[in-house]
C-alpha cells in the first residue's frame, strides 16, 4: 500500500510540474512584456535599460489611448449586460421551455464560437456598413453581445443543469408563480454562474480584436483596435504599457469575479434568522 | 365535518391517461379519495403511480381524463393555484433560506404578513416536533428533520389535501418506520387528506385507510389493507402484496368470480379454490396459497401429503419448502410459541386448508 503511495505521489508531482511548466510557457511573453514596459528607451527593448514609468504616464496624457480605452470599458459593460440577459433567457428557454426546433436554436447559439472571427467580421462590417452602425457604440454592443452569447449560455447551462429541478416544483406547489419562483429560488441559487458569465462576456468584449477591427471608424474605436494601430505606426513602449495595465487589470477582474463567486454560494448555502422581509 | 366541508378535501381521478411516447404510463385510472382519508398508491416503478401523483399536483397534464379537488376540476389548473400540500422524495427545502424562512415561504407566496407569517411557521415547526431549528438551515439538519421541515412547509397554509412522494425512501429503516407513524398521527390530529405514493407494501399497509395497486399503468385494486391481503382480485395483487405460493393449472369450466372451482393443476392432481375473477373455459389458471394459510400437521393416510426439503427457522416463524405436492415447491410458514408441530427436513406431512384461501386467477 506504501509503494503504491509512493507511486501516486510521485504521479502527482510530475502532473504538477507538467501544469506549471505548460503555465509558465503560456505566460512567458505576458512576463517579458511587464519589465519591457518600464524601460526608458524610446524603442522596445529587452531587457530594460533602468525604470521608468514614462510610458505609464504617455498613456494616461494620450487623450486618444484614454477615449479608446472608455469607449472599450462602455462596450464591455452593456454587451456584458445584454449578452447575460439574453443568454440566461435562452439558456433557460433551452433546458425548461417546450420550445419547437430546440437542436437548431443550440447550433445558432454555438456558431459565433464555430464561424471563423474574420468571416463574422466580414460579415458585420458589410452589413453595419450599409446601416451606419460602423463606429457606433450600438454596433459594438450588438456585435459584442453576439461573440459572448455562446459563453453566457454555456455557463448558465451548467448552473441549470447543476440545479435541483424540484425545488422549483416545490416553489409552485407553495403557491409561487413560475415568475416568482425565479426570482425566490433559482435566481439565488444560479447567482454564481450569472456573475461568472457576465465576467466571461466582459472579458471577450474588452479583449475582441478581429470584429473590432472591421467596425471601428476612425474616432470612435476599443482599445485592442488602438493597439493594432499604434504598432503599424509607432512601435512605442507605450504599447507595452498598455498591455501590461490590460493583463493586470483582466486578472484583478477574475480574482474579483471569483471572490464574488464565491460570496454568492456561501450566501446561498448559509441564511439569516429571521424570515425575509417584505413580499 | 359536514356539508360542504366535508367535500372540500376530497380528490376525485377519472379516466385518466398518460402517456410518454408509446407507453400508456397511466391507463384509464379512476379513483376517488375522500376528505380526511390517507390513500397510498402502491405499485412498483413504472406503475404509473407517480404519474397520478403529478397529475393532481399539476406538474403533469393528462391526455385524457379529469382531476378535481374537492368540487372543482383542475385538470388544467398550474400547480401553483391547486392549493395542495406537496412533499417530494429529496428533502426539496430552499438551501439559500432558513428552516424558519422555508416555512414561511408558502405564506409569503399568498401575501400574509410578516408577523402573521413568523407565528405561523412557529407553530408548523412545533407541529412536526423541531420548534428549536428555526434558525438552522436546511444542510445543518438530519434526513429525518429536513423532510419535517419540507411537511412543515406544505402544512403551514392548511390546504386540504396534502400529496406525498415517496417522502421516506432516502431514511434509513428505523426513522422510516417512526416517521410512518408520526405522518399517520400528524395526519389524523388535522385532518388532512392525503395521497401517498410508495412502493414499499409494509409502509401502505401500516399508513393507509384505502391502498390502490397499479401496474403497467393499470389499477389492479382499490381497498383496504386487510381487502387487499385477504382477498386480492388480480394475481398481482396476490402477488404484490405479502407472500403467496402460485400453482399453475387449468381450468375446464368458465366461472364467475366467488364461483367455487377445481382446478387441474399442471403438476398433477387438483385443487379446488375460489375464483377470484371471473375466469374463462381452458385458459391457464394460478391458484394462490399464502405460506401462512398452510396448516402442516402429522401425515395420515388420506389428504394431500408432502416432504419437508427444508426448515428455516427465522425466531418468530419457522418456514418450511415443501416438496411433493401439486407436483411443484411449496413454502408454509408456521407461527412461533404456538405450540404447533415443527416438522424436520425429510419428514413427510399433510398440509391442509381453508378452501376461501386458496384463490384461483387468470394466469
Amino acid at each position: 500500500m506504501s509503494a503504491a503511495r509512493t507511486h501516486n505521489r510521485a504521479g502527482r508531482m510530475a502532473l504538477n510540474a507538467a501544469a506549471y511548466a505548460v503555465t509558465v510557457f503560456l505566460l512567458l511573453p505576458t512576463l517579458i512584456i511587464a519589465p519591457m514596459s518600464v524601460g526608458p528607451e524610446r524603442l522596445l527593448s529587452f531587457p530594460p535599460k533602468g525604470f521608468s514609468l514614462r510610458w505609464y504616464a504617455a498613456y494616461f496624457e494620450d487623450s486618444d489611448w484614454l477615449r479608446a480605452t472608455l469607449f472599450s470599458a462602455e462596450a464591455g459593460l452593456i454587451s456584458a449586460v445584454c449578452a447575460t440577459l439574453i443568454g440566461t433567457m435562452l439558456a433557460l428557454a433551452l433546458v425548461r421551455g417546450r420550445l419547437p426546433g430546440k437542436g437548431f436554436i443550440e447550433l445558432l447559439v454555438i456558431g459565433p464560437v464555430i464561424v471563423p472571427h474574420i468571416a463574422l467580421a466580414v460579415a458585420m462590417f458589410l452589413v453595419f456598413e450599409q446601416l451606419r452602425l460602423t463606429g457606433t457604440l450600438l454596433g459594438f454592443a450588438m456585435a459584442h453581445t453576439v461573440l459572448a452569447l455562446p459563453f453566457v449560455v454555456f455557463t448558465v447551462l451548467a448552473a441549470l443543469y447543476r440545479f435541483d429541478v424540484d425545488l422549483e416544483r416545490a416553489a409552485l406547489s407553495c403557491g409561487a408563480g413560475p415568475i416568482r419562483a425565479f426570482r425566490h429560488v433559482t435566481l439565488p441559487l444560479i447567482a454564481p454562474g450569472l456573475v461568472s458569465a457576465a465576467l466571461f462576456a466582459f472579458i471577450i468584449s474588452f479583449d475582441e480584436a478581429v470584429v473590432s477591427f472591421f467596425i471601428s471608424d476612425l474616432d470612435r474605436k476599443t482599445l485592442p483596435r488602438k493597439m493594432f494601430e499604434d504598432i503599424d505606426f509607432n512601435i512605442s513602449p507605450t504599447l507595452a504599457a498598455v498591455a501590461t495595465m490590460l493583463t493586470a487589470l483582466t486578472i484583478l477582474a477574475l480574482l474579483l469575479g471569483y471572490g464574488l463567486k464565491r460570496s454568492l454560494e456561501r450566501r446561498a448555502r448559509a441564511a439569516g434568522t429571521a424570515p425575509d422581509p417584505g413580499p | 365535518m359536514g356539508g360542504t366541508d366535508g367535500l372540500a378535501g376530497r380528490v376525485a381521478v377519472e379516466g385518466l391517461v398518460k402517456r410518454f411516447g408509446p407507453v400508456n404510463a397511466v391507463d384509464h385510472v379512476s379513483l376517488e379519495v375522500s376528505s380526511g382519508e390517507f390513500l397510498a398508491l402502491l405499485g412498483p416503478s413504472g406503475s404509473g403511480k407517480t404519474t397520478i401523483l403529478m397529475s393532481i399536483a399539476g406538474f403533469e397534464f393528462p391526455d385524457a381524463g379529469r382531476i378535481l379537488i374537492g368540487q372543482e376540476e383542475v385538470t388544467w389548473t398550474p400547480p401553483n393555484r391547486r392549493n395542495l400540500g406537496m412533499v417530494f422524495q429529496r428533502y426539496t427545502l430552499f438551501p439559500h433560506m432558513s428552516v424558519l424562512e422555508n416555512i414561511a415561504f408558502p405564506l409569503k407566496m399568498r401575501g400574509v404578513g410578516r408577523a402573521e407569517r413568523e407565528e405561523r411557521a412557529r407553530a408548523a415547526l412545533a407541529t412536526v416536533r423541531l420548534g428549536e431549528m428555526g434558525g438552522r438551515r436546511p444542510a445543518q439538519l438530519s434526513g429525518g428533520q429536513q423532510q419535517r421541515v419540507a411537511i412543515a412547509r406544505a402544512i403551514v397554509y392548511q390546504p386540504r389535501v396534502l400529496l406525498m412522494d415517496e417522502p421516506l425512501s432516502a431514511l434509513d429503516k428505523n426513522l422510516r418506520e417512526e416517521m410512518q407513524i408520526e405522518i399517520k398521527h400528524l395526519q389524523q390530529r388535522i385532518g388532512i387528506t392525503v395521497i401517498f405514493v410508495t412502493h414499499d407494501q409494509t409502509e401502505a399497509l401500516t399508513m393507509a385507510d384505502r391502498i390502490a395497486v397499479l401496474d403497467h399503468g393499470r389499477l389492479q385494486q382499490l381497498g383496504t389493507p386487510r381487502d387487499l391481503y385477504e382477498a386480492p382480485q388480480t394475481a398481482f395483487v396476490a402477488g404484490f402484496i405479502g407472500e403467496t405460493n402460485f400453482c399453475e393449472g387449468q381450468l375446464a369450466q368458465a366461472a364467475a368470480s366467488g364461483e367455487s372451482v377445481t382446478v387441474a393443476l399442471t403438476g398433477g392432481g387438483s385443487l379446488p379454490a375460489i375464483a377470484a375473477e371471473a375466469l374463462p373455459a381452458g385458459g391457464r389458471i394460478k391458484v394462490a396459497l399464502r405460506p401462512e394459510r398452510l396448516r402442516v400437521l402429522p401425515a395420515t393416510a388420506e389428504g394431500t401429503t408432502a416432504r419437508v426439503a427444508e426448515a428455516i427457522y427465522a425466531g418468530n416463524a419457522t418456514t418450511l419448502m415443501l416438496e411433493g405436492a401439486f407436483g411443484q415447491p411449496l413454502r408454509a410458514r408456521i407461527p412461533a410459541g404456538a405450540g404447533l408441530h415443527e416438522p424436520r427436513p425429510g419428514e413427510t406431512v399433510r398440509l391442509a386448508w381453508q378452501a376461501a384461501d386458496a384463490r384461483a386467477f387468470r394466469a
